[in-house]
C-alpha cells in the first residue's frame, strides 16, 4: 500500500518504528499535493521548504532518542481561518489577503507542540460562510470524486485533502454543519466537538456562540487522536470549558453496549434523495446487526432549525465582522478615490435636490443626519469593506445588521434566540431516550458547482440536518456510509448529548469495522 | 417584499458597507425571499421562553487581575495598511465641511 493511503495511527507508528522518516513522509504528500492539487485547488498555501525543515528537525530529535509529542513527525493541514503566527491567514477572503497574525491560534499551538508538521492552509468558504467552497475569494476547491462537483463547505479544502490523500488528519471549523457537510460529500470521517470542548483563540470570528474546531480525517479512529491534542481548556478562550480529556483515542475500540440510535423522523421527509435515504437506511441495518435498538422519535422544533440558524448567525456575523475596518489590518481602500468619490456625491446631492433627500428619510432618521454620518472616515470603512468582502460575507452582514437594527431586534434575534432554547430542548427530550441520533448529514450529495450560485436560499435549504447541533451546542459527527449511482460518496451524520464525542467516536468506529466505506479513495482523474 | 430597496440602502450604512446600484437590487430581492422565509418563525410560541445565547452555562469567567505581557506596539501594528511610527492613521474627519 503506497504510504499516503495509510492512515494517520498506522503512519505514526511506522514513524515510531523507524519505518519512515518523518522527512520522506512529509515529501510523500508534498509530492502528492504538487501532483495533484492543480486539479482539486484544495490548498491556498504550501511551503514545502519549512515543512521540510519541520519534519527534519523532529527526525533530528527522533534520532537523538529526545521525547516527542503524540503526531510526532506527522503532516497535518489547517484550515486557512485558524491564525498561525507570522504566516498568511487569509480566510479566504480579500479582506485578508495579506494579513500576517501575530500568533498562533490555541489548537494550532497545540499541534505545533505535538511536533505536528503543519503542511499546509486549506480553502475555504470567505470568513466560513458557504456550503459550497463556491464563496472563496481566490478559487473554488474540487470534489476529489468528481471535480465539476463541490466538495461541500465551509471546510471543503479541508475535507478535500484529506479525500485525495494529500494529508492524513485536516483541521476544519464548523458553525452550523461546516466540517460535517464537507465531510459527508467528499467521503471522510469528520468531527465537530460540543461548543465548549475546543478552544476559539485564533479561530477567526463568524458567529461566537457556534462556531468550533474539529478534526477531519480517514477514520474515527485518526480523527480521535487528532481531538485528543486539540480539546481542552484554554485560559485565553473564557467559552472553553474545564472538564479532563478522554483518552478518545483508547477508549474508542470499546463498543458501545445496549445501544439505542434515533432516527428523527423529520429527516426522512420531503427533500431527501432517494439514494441517500437508501444509503443511510442501510447503515441503521448495520447498526442493528451490531444489537443496537432502533427508535423513531421527533424533533418538532427542527423545522425552525435553518430559520433560526440564519437569524443567529447574521446577527453575529455582522458584529464580529465589524472589526475589519480598514484600520488596524486588512484591505484599505485607496483613499484619494474615496475622497474624489465623496465630494461629488455630496455636489450631487446639493444640484438634485429631493429625489435624494425625501429617499433617505423614508428609510428613517433625517437625510442630514445619515449624510453626517457619511464622512471621510465611514465612507473610508464602506469601501473598504465593500472592495474586501465578497457576496455572500455582504449577504450575511447585511441580514444581521437588519436583524439587529432598531424595530426589528425583538422580531428576529430575540425571537430566534427563545427558538433555539426549543431546539435544544427537543435534543435534550431526545436523548433522554436514545444515545445517539442517526441520520443523513446532506439531503444530496455533492452538486455541480454553479448550480446553487444565484439562490442563497436553497444553498442555506442545504445545511437543515446540521444546524441545530450548533444551535443546540452538542457534538455531531459525518462518517462515510455509502455512494450513489453516479460515485459520489454519502454521510452519515451521528449526534450525541453534550461532551459526549467518546460515545460519537465509539459509535463511528463500530460502524467503521463492520464497513469499509471510509477506506475507499477516489480514483482515477490523478493516475 | 418585506424589506425595500431604501431599507437595503441604509442598512448597508448602518453595517459599513457600500453597495453599487445593481448590488442594491440583487440584495433587496435575496434579503426579500430569505427575511420572508423567516417568517416561519413567527409560527412558534415562544411565550415566556428565556432566550438561548449560549450554548452553555458559563458565567463569570475570572483570573487575576494581574499583568501580564500583551502585544507590542510595533507586533500590533504590523498589519496596518496607513500608520507611522506610533498610531494607525486615518482619513481626517474634523473641520470637514
Amino acid at each position: 500500500m503506497p504510504l499516503i493511503d495509510q492512515t494517520a495511527v498506522e503512519l505514526l507508528a511506522m514513524l515510531q518504528a523507524g519505518d519512515v522518516t518523518s522527512v520522506e513522509l512529509t515529501q510523500a504528500y508534498l509530492d502528492r499535493i504538487e501532483q495533484i492539487d492543480h486539479q482539486v485547488k484544495a490548498f491556498l498555501r504550501v511551503d514545502p521548504n519549512a515543512a521540510l525543515e519541520r519534519a527534519e528537525e523532529i527526525d533530528r530529535r527522533r534520532k537523538a532518542g529526545k521525547p516527542l509529542g503524540r503526531l510526532a513527525g506527522l503532516p497535518v493541514a489547517i484550515k486557512d481561518l485558524l491564525c498561525t503566527a507570522g504566516e498568511p491567514t487569509t480566510c479566504a477572503s480579500k479582506m485578508l489577503e495579506n494579513f500576517r497574525p501575530p500568533y498562533d491560534a490555541t489548537v494550532v499551538a497545540k499541534l505545533k507542540a505535538a511536533d505536528a508538521v503543519l503542511i499546509g492552509k486549506t480553502n475555504m468558504d470567505e470568513f466560513a460562510m458557504g456550503g459550497s467552497n463556491e464563496n472563496s475569494a481566490f478559487f473554488p476547491t474540487r470534489n476529489p470524486w468528481d471535480l465539476s462537483r463541490i466538495p461541500g463547505g465551509s471546510s471543503g479544502g479541508a475535507a478535500a485533502c484529506v479525500a485525495a490523500r494529500m494529508a492524513p488528519l485536516s483541521l476544519g471549523t464548523d458553525t452550523g454543519g461546516s466540517i460535517r457537510c464537507p465531510a459527508g460529500l467528499c467521503g471522510v470521517t469528520g468531527l465537530k466537538p460540543t461548543y465548549g470542548r475546543v478552544s476559539r483563540y485564533g479561530l477567526v470570528a463568524f458567529a461566537s456562540s457556534l462556531d468550533q474546531v474539529g478534526p477531519m480525517a480517514q477514520t474515527a479512529e485518526d480523527a480521535a487522536l487528532l481531538l485528543e491534542v486539540l480539546a481542552g481548556h484554554d485560559p485565553k478562550d473564557s467559552t472553553s470549558v474545564d472538564l479532563p480529556v478522554p483518552k478518545y483515542s483508547e477508549t474508542i475500540r470499546k463498543p458501545l453496549e445496549n445501544l439505542r440510535i434515533g432516527l428523527v423522523r423529520e429527516h426522512f421527509g420531503e427533500g431527501l434523495d432517494g439514494e441517500v435515504e437508501a444509503a443511510v437506511r442501510e447503515a441503521v441495518k448495520v447498526y442493528e446487526s451490531l444489537g443496537a435498538k432502533v427508535v423513531e422519535l421527533s424533533l418538532p422544533h427542527g423545522k425552525y432549525a435553518v430559520a433560526t440558524y440564519y437569524v443567529i448567525a447574521p446577527c453575529e456575523a455582522s458584529s464580529n465582522l465589524a472589526r475589519y475596518d480598514g484600520v488596524h489590518y486588512g484591505h484599505r481602500t485607496d483613499e484619494k478615490k474615496m475622497a474624489a468619490e465623496l465630494e461629488a456625491q455630496r455636489r450631487h446631492w446639493q444640484d438634485a435636490s429631493g429625489t435624494r433627500q425625501k429617499h433617505w428619510q423614508a428609510a428613517s432618521g433625517t437625510h442630514e443626519e445619515l449624510k453626517n454620518q457619511d464622512n471621510a472616515l465611514i465612507r473610508m470603512y464602506r469601501r473598504s469593506r465593500a472592495e474586501g468582502f465578497g457576496a455572500e460575507v455582504k449577504r450575511r452582514i447585511m441580514l444581521g445588521t437588519y436583524a439587529l437594527s432598531a424595530g426589528y431586534y425583538d422580531a428576529y434575534y430575540k425571537k430566534a434566540l427563545q427558538v433555539r432554547r426549543l431546539i435544544r430542548g427537543d435534543f435534550d427530550r431526545a436523548f433522554a431516550e436514545v444515545d445517539l441520533l442517526v441520520g443523513p448529514v446532506t439531503p444530496t450529495p455533492a452538486y455541480k458547482i454553479g448550480e446553487k450560485v444565484d439562490d442563497p436560499l436553497s444553498m442555506y435549504l442545504f445545511d437543515l440536518y446540521t444546524v441545530s447541533t450548533n444551535l443546540a451546542g452538542i457534538g455531531g459527527m459525518s462518517i462515510p456510509c455509502g455512494f450513489s449511482q453516479a460515485g459520489l460518496p454519502i454521510g452519515l451524520h451521528l449526534q450525541a448529548p453534550p461532551f459526549e464525542e467518546e460515545r460519537l467516536l465509539r459509535g463511528a468506529f463500530m460502524f467503521q469495522q463492520a464497513t469499509d466505506w471510509h477506506a475507499r479513495k477516489p480514483g482515477g482523474f490523478y493516475e | 417584499m418585506p424589506i425595500s430597496r431604501q431599507e437595503v440602502e441604509k442598512v448597508s450604512l448602518l453595517g459599513r458597507l457600500l453597495l453599487g446600484e445593481a448590488e442594491l437590487d440583487t440584495m433587496t430581492h435575496q434579503l426579500g425571499d430569505i427575511l420572508a422565509y423567516m417568517e416561519l418563525l413567527g409560527e412558534v410560541d415562544t411565550a415566556g421562553v428565556e432566550p438561548m445565547a449560549h450554548a452553555i452555562d458559563v458565567s463569570n469567567a475570572f483570573r487575576e487581575d494581574a499583568v501580564q505581557p500583551s502585544l507590542e506596539r510595533e507586533q500590533a501594528l504590523a498589519n496596518a495598511p496607513h500608520r507611522d511610527g506610533e498610531c494607525y492613521l486615518v482619513p481626517a474627519v474634523l473641520g470637514e465641511g
